[in-house]
């Protein structure tokens, strides 16, 4: 099979890798699909505009930086053919296409699941199946396939899903760019440079771990100064409570002021259709939290205001083993009128920043990064460098308690021991 | 607060304990299929579906002193071990969760091989696919764990069954 050719290549302007070419015909038609453009109405990082007002951007951006991403790897892998190709850059293309809005809080509300909803993207009645159809009636499922990453050629599954794929690559130099922090950077075009084929992934010369080195702290430092700041696990915590508090009275047949149709099929869990999940993006979200600010149910409005206005809760460290402090807030909280159900939470993010399979010991699900040794042999990258060796299999837990400060009585922040 | 935590030291209290990260793993999520309360979200991996969220849960337990993980030796490799504590006793006396019935059925899982549960839940995950794609899977995907027909004949038998119990 030969790709078909756009007459020239597209560019598009792009903040972080300057160009994003575009020489096949199927990419530039998929870009083009509803679906795919629905993307820019999804935000990359969620809340963390609340913490880093940068932060902006859509799936669509990244989506179209791990594209460029794996166009500059595939190029020099002369081991794919141009059928691997396409489906290497299609996959990375349409890695994210199932987000939704808020993925993470919505989805565990909810009880969706992005990547199922990527499958069904791909392989169900959309103009994204139509255009990868007419690569071949069977690819549209070879590209659901490598997302998934149950394709039979592992290296492709490990190009867009691995320690170091064009997924990572992409989003840490590009939230670290729209959140104007400086730890995402990184020597890309090093990494990319010196990447080859080795067995079933890729390998990076041995010239290159001390660029790789600087991709895994600049990992570490992003997972806990940007994804994992407490003011934007604040705003998460916010509206999770209120897609409980919402699910909850439309579960009570309350009588909404405007009714939320858009978000009754997740209100009855897995009953949406993938036309209905389609038609949901973070402008209708907005619009319905924003009428909720007008609500008689005062826990509802109270919450829709915070995530409009910013008032978010505050937040302390808390040691979960703490069980009296636990049971004596709950008490003291409805005492307070506060029902702690919306306005006390725990939360607890952690972050592994590079892990491997060490030898002997049970067998590791993560690939381990490669590195391709001047005598032609392969080494694990934490046996050559002393410094991913010290973060690597450490993970670190941070356990916080969440409350709206405004809102609680002396007795309580004597509890919490605040101010 | 941490209640999907106290559910897999549940499911450890229940079994006693569990050898083998993989098998803890493919418990959870064979436990999930058969429409057990476990959230956890699980993706397709090297060795079948695998959580990242439930290996962070069991890291955090280990943490806290809820669960013990020791490295028991097989020989020429070794695998991981886990049990529930005193403390991780004492606190589903603080969180309390529902699992119903579980036991007889974690423990008929827990008391079969890793490799076979590899097996199992990987015939769960691609239980939407006819019988003829979902061998074409286990053989392409897990070509070095060479299954025989034989096995897979006994993981449908297995996934019949534990289906009609459920």
């Amino acid at each position: 099979m030969t790709p078909t050719l756009l007459e020239e290549e597209k560019v598009f302007k792009d903040p972080v890798h300057r160009y994003i070419h575009v020489r096949y015909k199927t990419i530039w038609d998929l870009i083009d699909t509803p679906e795919f453009q629905r993307l820019r109405r999804i935000r990359q990082l969620g809340t963390t505009m609340f913490t880093f007002h940068g932060a902006e951007h859509s799936r669509f951006n990244h989506s179209l930086g791990v594209y460029e991403i794996m166009r500059r790897i595939v190029t020099k892998l002369e081991v794919l053919t141009e059928e691997e190709r396409l489906l290497c850059l299609c996959s990375a293309l349409l890695h994210d296409v199932g987000h939704g809005p808020f993925s993470h809080t919505f989805e565990k509300v909810f009880k969706t699941d992005h990547e199922e909803w990527t499958r069904r993207i791909i392989e169900g009645d959309t103009e994204i199946r139509k255009v990868l159809s007419g690569v071949s009636a069977d690819f549209p499922k070879k590209v659901s396939e490598v997302i998934g990453k149950t394709y039979s050629n592992k290296m492709i599954v490990s190009l867009i899903s691995s320690q170091i794929d064009a997924d990572r690559m992409d989003y840490l130099l590009r939230d670290a760019y729209y959140t104007g922090v400086n730890y995402g950077n990184f020597d890309i075009e090093r990494i990319l440079r010196l990447m080859r084929p080795a067995e079933e992934q890729i390998a990076i010369k041995y010239s290159g771990m001390h660029a790789v080195e600087d991709y895994i702290v600049s990992r570490y430092q992003m997972y806990w100064q940007v994804y994992f700041h407490p003011v934007t696990r604040s705003a998460e915590v916010i509206l999770k409570k209120l897609f409980q508090r919402a699910k909850l009275l439309y579960d009570c047949n309350y009588h909404f002021r405007i009714f939320p149709e858009p978000l009754v099929p997740f209100f009855k869990d897995g009953q949406a259709k993938l036309r209905q999940y389609l038609d949901l993006d973070e402008a209708t979200v907005i619009y319905y939290i924003r009428e909720w600010t007008r609500e008689e149910d005062e826990i509802l409005s109270d919450l829709a205001e915070r995530f409009m206005n910013r008032r978010l809760f505050k937040y302390i460290q808390y040691q979960p083993l703490d069980y009296q402090m636990w049971t004596d807030l709950q008490g003291l909280f409805r005492d307070a009128g506060l029902d702690p159900t919306y306005y006390l939470e725990f939360d607890s993010p952690s972050d592994l920043p590079y892990d491997f399979y060490r030898s002997g010991e049970e067998e590791e699900e993560r690939l381990p990064i490669l590195l391709l040794m001047p005598d032609g042999s392969l080494e694990e990258l934490s046996r050559k460098s002393d410094i991913v060796q010290s973060i690597s299999g450490k993970r670190r837990f941070d356990h916080k308690l969440y409350f709206p400060e405004d809102r609680i009585t002396d007795v309580i922040r004597e509890r919490l021991g605040v101010n | 607060m941490l209640t999907e935590h106290a559910k897999v030291l549940f499911l450890l209290e229940s079994v006693g304990e569990i050898v083998g990260r993989k098998k803890l793993q493919k418990m959870v999520y064979i436990t999930q299929k058969l429409n057990f309360d476990f959230n956890q979200r699980f993706q397709f991996h090297f060795y079948g579906p695998y959580s990242e969220e439930l290996t962070v849960m069991t890291e955090e337990l280990c943490e806290l002193g809820l669960i013990e993980e020791h490295q028991q030796d097989k020989g020429n490799y070794s695998v991981y071990q886990y049990a529930i504590t005193e403390k991780g006793r004492d606190f589903l006396h603080h969180v309390h969760v529902n699992l119903g019935n579980i036991l007889p059925i974690a423990s008929k899982l827990n008391d079969s091989s890793s490799r076979f549960l590899e097996l199992l839940s990987t015939v769960f995950y691609f239980e939407q696919l006819s019988r003829e794609e979902v061998e074409e899977k286990i053989f392409t995907l897990k070509a070095k764990q060479n299954y025989s027909h034989g096995e897979i004949n006994e993981a449908y038998r297995w996934l019949q069954e534990l289906r009609q119990s459920c």
